[in-house]
């Protein structure tokens, strides 16, 4: 195992490009917003003396990319600048919301992971199956609903008619493990439900490519069932991929979030987003969008060492 | 040669027995083209056929349930909801169509470009590409027409915006493949000049898996609308949208549970009728591919 410290090396090496670029897009979405950045930054009712002093420590005036330097230098220092709104430190915010967020994407991703999968393996190893027909029906299904709509029928049974579930808001998981689990229930399983359905689909199709391949076709002249077949010899094929379509999802739950936490009324970093950005606070929009790149970048990452672990010849791509 | 074998009368079929046998051989994406057919027609007549005004608000008659005047009852303006529907159904059509416009004018020459160039301008532009799809899509989203100001058309160019780095990679990596094929090498020999080879090789290649990856982005942007609706960044009350619907309708959800149900169907019916036809358009494109 002496070459993974030399795998996790290149990898690491590869993604600076991505993260200059990533980075870069978040610094341009300030750019942007019509008119000078200096007097959006500056928010509302501010003085003439204000808005020279944020185009000095930004440094408006100079070129675009020296710009990026210096937002670059602040970012990375922690310094992400003071909301318009509440004048909070934006990591502060930050800080206190992404927990929410990260408690229900996780709880979701285990929800679909433990359905999804199984779900997935069944359907490729009874391909035309009625078994199979159910399952592509029902991940068809779960791919078009819309996912806050799930969540509104969610809350109006499981909380509203049966008092199961509380309604809305969220609890810290460090104070009150029980109450915090009890809480995200509702919207990890409306976050979930079309996770499921892309994953059921997914690992169906990959599944089904790597059954149909001649070292499977030769088990199976040897008698053996394909669950068998997987059990004894394909899970670790399997996984590689199993794990790189599960690190995919994160995006998917990200996205979803943003609307899930809106029903539910969770402080979250989804919430954090889409109220900052309707009313134009910038700073904590490029905030919260640069965390949630940087997590899903540190998340591909992850999955590629890994895979390199379980799969050598993956090492070699 | 008395061996072969009369396999019946051999007539060429009529275009309508054609589209019979194809009718009876696909009914999903029959369903889903009616489906869509009927929602073209009732976003081009809303105003004919929606029985009240959508924005008329009534006092009188807040948050009734259906009856007999009102099919599907009123929301809590009073407005009738049935009508505030059909009215959302060409705003959701314009926002699908829009964004998946805007991927393609964005994505499809990018990819062409960076395909067809290659060497370290490939690296690099591809890396940009992978660093654009690194953001979670909604919230890349919501962050643009933040920035571009809030409203239908600015949040359905900013998911246009966020689908098109899909869109140039698909065509990219259809690109390369088309590109070192034998036989554009072959035209290239006989002097094809570079458009001739991207307007007569490399498009008709590319062009199969982009027409089903359009048709399904079709759904996953009507989706993205009602999110986008949902949040108070799409459409802009009092115009009608049906993730806006949702939206006003949950305030008033312990009284009129009712009112949920429409709304949401509606959105999961189109978006099922996209993916439908994307899918047998899969099917039917590629030969390699039997009824999966």
């Amino acid at each position: 195992m002496h070459r993974l410290p030399f795998l996790i090396g290149r990898r690491l090496w590869q993604l600076v490009p991505i993260i200059v670029f990533a980075t870069f897009v978040v610094f341009l979405l300030l750019h942007l917003v019509p008119g000078d950045p200096a007097v959006t930054l500056a928010g509302d009712y501010a003085s003439k003396e204000r808005i020279a002093e944020i185009r000095q420590i930004y440094g408006f005036d100079k070129p675009l990319i020296v710009q990026y330097g210096v937002w670059l230098g602040h970012t990375v220092t922690g310094d992400f600048g003071k909301s318009l709104l509440s004048s909070a430190p934006v990591l502060d915010l930050i800080k206190q919301r992404l927990p929410n967020t990260i408690l229900i994407a996780t709880y979701a991703l285990l929800i679909a992971g433990a359905i999804g999968i199984p779900l997935g393996v069944l359907a490729a190893t009874r391909v035309g199956s009625r078994v199979d027909t159910f399952v592509t029906s029902i991940a068809s299904l779960g791919v078009a609903l819309p996912s806050f709509w799930l969540a509104i029928l969610l809350v109006a049974n499981f909380s509203l008619i049966f008092h199961w579930f509380p309604a809305t808001g969220a609890r810290p998981i460090t104070v009150d493990p029980r109450l915090a689990i009890l809480h995200a229930t509702l919207p990890a399983v409306a976050l979930a439900v079309g996770v499921i359905a892309e994953l059921a689909r997914q690992v169906r199709s990959a599944l089904i490519e790597v059954l149909s391949s001649q070292y499977y076709r030769t088990l199976r002249a040897k008698g053996l069932s394909p669950i068998a077949m997987l059990w004894k010899h394909g899970l670790r094929n399997v996984s590689v991929t199993m794990l790189t379509i599960l690190g995919l999802q994160v995006n998917r739950l990200f996205s979803g979030a943003v609307v899930i936490e809106a029903v539910f009324a969770v402080p979250g970093a989804g919430q954090l987003v889409a109220y900052s950005a309707i009313n134009k606070d910038f700073p904590v929009v490029q905030g919260v969008v640069l965390v949630l790149v940087v997590i899903v970048i540190l998340i591909n990452l992850t999955v590629d060492v890994l895979s390199a672990l379980l799969d050598p010849r993956a090492a070699q791509a | 040669m008395t061996a072969i074998v009369n396999q019946g009368p051999v007539r060429p079929r009529s275009p309508l027995s054609r589209l019979w046998r194809w009718m009876r051989s696909d009914v999903r994406a029959v369903l889903a083209i009616g489906y869509l057919t009927m929602l073209v027609i009732v976003s081009l007549f809303a105003p004919v056929i929606a029985p009240y005004s959508p924005l008329e608000q009534n006092v009188a008659n807040l948050l009734l349930p259906p009856d007999t005047h009102y099919w599907l009852g009123t929301d809590d303006l009073g407005r009738d909801v049935l009508s505030r529907l059909i009215w959302g159904a060409p705003n959701s059509l314009y926002a699908s169509l829009l964004a998946v416009s805007v991927a393609i004018a964005l994505g499809v020459p990018i990819g062409l470009i960076i395909g067809f160039v290659g060497g370290w301008f490939d690296e690099v532009a591809s890396r940009f590409i992978d660093a654009l799809l690194s953001f979670p899509p909604i919230v890349l989203a919501i962050a643009v027409t933040g920035a571009l100001g809030i409203g239908l058309t600015n949040a359905m160019l900013s998911v246009g915006f966020v689908f098109a780095p899909f869109l140039a990679r698909l065509v990219r990596a259809q690109t390369l493949t088309v590109k070192n094929a034998l036989y554009v090498d072959a035209a290239r020999g006989f002097g094809a000049s570079t458009t001739h080879i991207i307007i007569k090789h490399i498009v008709p290649n590319a062009i199969q898996p982009v027409i089903v990856q359009v048709t399904l982005m079709l759904a996953i942007a009507l989706l993205a609308e009602a999110s986008l609706s949902f949040l108070s960044l799409g459409v802009q009350p009092p115009a009608a949208s049906w993730g806006g619907m949702l939206a006003r309708a949950y305030n008033y959800i312990e009284i009129a549970l009712a009112q949920m149900y429409a709304p949401g169907f509606a959105i999961l019916l189109t978006a099922l009728a996209f993916n439908a036809l994307g899918e047998s358009m899969r099917v039917a494109l590629d030969p390699t591919m039997k009824r999966r």
